[in-house]
């Protein structure tokens, strides 16, 4: 009696280790190694990082290490190079996104017809978006040097400069170099994801559409675009985050400057941990960063639940 | 689509300007940066905006390739992207299944986790990393690079891995387990083999980014020896800023990996990124 008991236990506790192992720890033995990777090298420096926005340290002074409540913060509210970044952010993004969207739907319309050798000019439309960012920004930078470069010639020849001189030193126009190298480096992106969108419109809406004798515009502004506005919505907003924090283009081109002209809040963190080697400084605008990242992210959330029908 | 059938001639052509203005725009800052990598010293300022110059050389890339640290940089910058493409792919292959295949606690948590990653300012870690990396002795090291590109690109490769997973039905590993697979067993020798287009646009997509990042390794690299391309390059324009043949030159060199890859892999990586999209 006693061994049975025994023997059915035992054959309940297998089964149930069998299950045990199958729901409770197997996900995890898969999903592990990326859930600790990322805690460890982005979430424990990140809690650091908002610690290091309240204390002051800095590498040039490694012993004056020491906690300073919201002096950083204080600091930031008074720092004119601050609001000028931040105005400097919203000039960037803005400009960057406008080119960079009206170009990659231009694209994805064009991608989205038949001609001839199609693969092989998607293939080469879209290798901006393979170039090195480093090396697109120093392409860039070199193609609106006027002594190598064509392009101020081109500009002074049509009447847009004066005369061919390098737009990166000028402050009043250096923002648009780095924008130029950002829009043909994520026209690909948003061409793809458009694209992507394009081809999931079921193709018998045009064919009805057009037995109705719809025109070709009415087609694109009654069918396409509505399709496409959630997609639009999402892709933009993630977009704009991307671009604000994106600094690889503007360090290289113009280092923020001149007169930092170009400086945005994510070159600004960078030149402050990397050149001045401030970390607490450098900690207090990056938290500010993250604080406005996060309240734009808030207000789309709210305006997609407002303003889109899904 | 249909639009096409019935096109007015100046349609047509304005289609066609379209097309040859995309192009031209894309490949324009490219052909320029490959020009004046072939165009001899003495001529660059002579030959202005000449589209081909007089005379073509190879001198600048010999110089950069046997007369520099270019090689070097070269070197390390192809280990710390394979090094990182490898383990991000095997870490991401690991979470996508997870998320394609099962329910368990938490995993909205972890989705939830990925997805803010993606959104903060990378940047605010710079500082806590460079203190931790010099706090473990591994400041100038390759490993750091690939620890930290590998964190950053873990949850991108995860979403890319778990919708070419979706793509592959369930039955299949499920009639392998009846025949006595484990389920590991079953992913390894059932599921992995028809996912290899998608482990390759994973691999090469993140193998492009960790070849283009450039202010970490600023940051975490300053020896000569352990220098990356970015790095190297970065430098040298910053030492040489007239040395324009070979600059470019040198630009040219960082541009062969990344479209080798890309080449490759584009056509996978669009099919990924659309199959995703549809279903998102």
């Amino acid at each position: 009696m006693t061994t049975t008991h025994a023997k059915v236990t035992s054959g309940e506790t297998r089964a149930w280790r069998s299950a045990y192992w199958r729901w409770l720890v197997e996900p995890y033995f898969y999903v592990g190694p990326a859930v600790l990777t990322i805690v460890l090298v982005m979430l424990v420096p990140l809690t650091i990082g908002i610690s290091y926005s309240f204390q002051s340290i800095s590498l040039l002074k490694p012993f004056a290490t020491s906690w300073v409540g919201f002096e950083n913060y204080a600091a930031l509210w008074s720092d004119a190079k601050f609001w000028r970044a931040l105005m400097n952010t919203l000039r960037w993004t803005l400009g960057s996104l406008v080119f960079q969207f009206s170009l990659g739907l231009g694209l994805a319309l064009l991608l989205n017809t038949t001609f001839p050798m199609k693969r092989l000019y998607q293939a080469l439309v879209f290798l901006p978006w393979a170039v090195p960012t480093f090396l697109s920004a120093l392409t860039w930078a070199w193609l609106f040097n006027p002594v190598i470069g064509p392009l101020p010639h081109w500009m002074a020849a049509v009447g847009l400069l004066s005369e061919p001189y390098n737009i990166l030193g000028d402050p009043k126009l250096a923002m648009w170099g780095p924008i130029a190298a950002n829009v043909w480096f994520g026209v690909p992106f948003f061409a793809i994801t458009l694209m992507a969108a394009l081809q999931s419109i079921p193709s018998e809406l045009y064919e009805a559409a057009e037995i109705d004798g719809a025109s070709a515009w009415q087609r694109f502004t009654k069918i396409t675009l509505p399709f496409l506005a959630p997609m639009i919505a999402i892709t933009v907003m993630l977009r704009t985050i991307w671009i604000a924090n994106f600094a690889d283009l503007i360090f290289v081109m113009t280092g923020g400057g001149p007169a930092a002209s170009t400086e945005i809040l994510s070159t600004y963190v960078f030149n402050t941990a990397f050149r001045k080697l401030d970390f607490g400084y450098a900690s207090a605008i990056a938290v500010a960063l993250l604080f406005m990242l996060l309240a734009y992210a808030v207000f789309l959330l709210w305006a997609r639940r407002r303003f889109v029908k899904l | 689509m249909s639009a096409i059938r019935q096109t007015h001639p100046l349609l047509k052509a304005a289609k066609a300007a379209a097309l040859f203005f995309y192009l031209a725009f894309a490949l324009f800052p490219l052909y320029w940066l490959l020009k004046i990598s072939v165009t001899p010293d003495r001529l660059i300022y002579a030959e202005g905006t000449a589209l081909w110059p007089e005379t073509a050389t190879l001198d600048n890339f010999r110089r950069i390739l046997f007369q520099s640290d270019f090689l070097s940089y070269f070197a390390n910058s192809v280990t710390v992207s394979l090094g990182t493409a490898a383990a991000t792919t095997l870490i991401a292959a690991g979470a996508g299944y997870a998320f394609s295949r099962f329910d368990f606690g938490g995993k909205k948590i972890v989705i939830a986790l990925m997805l803010v990653t993606q959104m903060f300012p990378l940047l605010m870690i710079i500082a806590p990393i460079y203190k931790i990396v010099a706090a473990v002795g591994l400041l100038n090291s390759l490993t750091s690079l690939i620890i930290t590109y590998t964190a950053f690109n873990v949850p991108f490769a995860t979403f890319l891995m778990q919708s070419f997973f979706d793509g592959i039905p369930k039955d299949l590993e499920e009639a392998a387990m009846m025949d006595g697979c484990t389920r590991f067993q079953a992913l390894r020798k059932v599921i992995l083999p028809l996912t290899l287009p998608g482990l390759g646009a994973t691999l090469g997509f993140v193998f492009t980014a960790a070849w283009s990042e450039l202010l970490f390794a600023l940051m975490l690299i300053s020896k000569n020896e352990a220098m990356t391309f970015p790095v190297g390059l970065l430098t040298f324009v910053s030492k040489f800023s007239v040395d324009w043949g070979q600059m470019m030159a040198a630009g040219v060199l960082a541009l062969i990996p990344s479209c080798l890859f890309f080449i490759f892999i584009q056509r996978y990586l669009v099919q990924g990124l659309t199959s995703g999209a549809v279903k998102g």
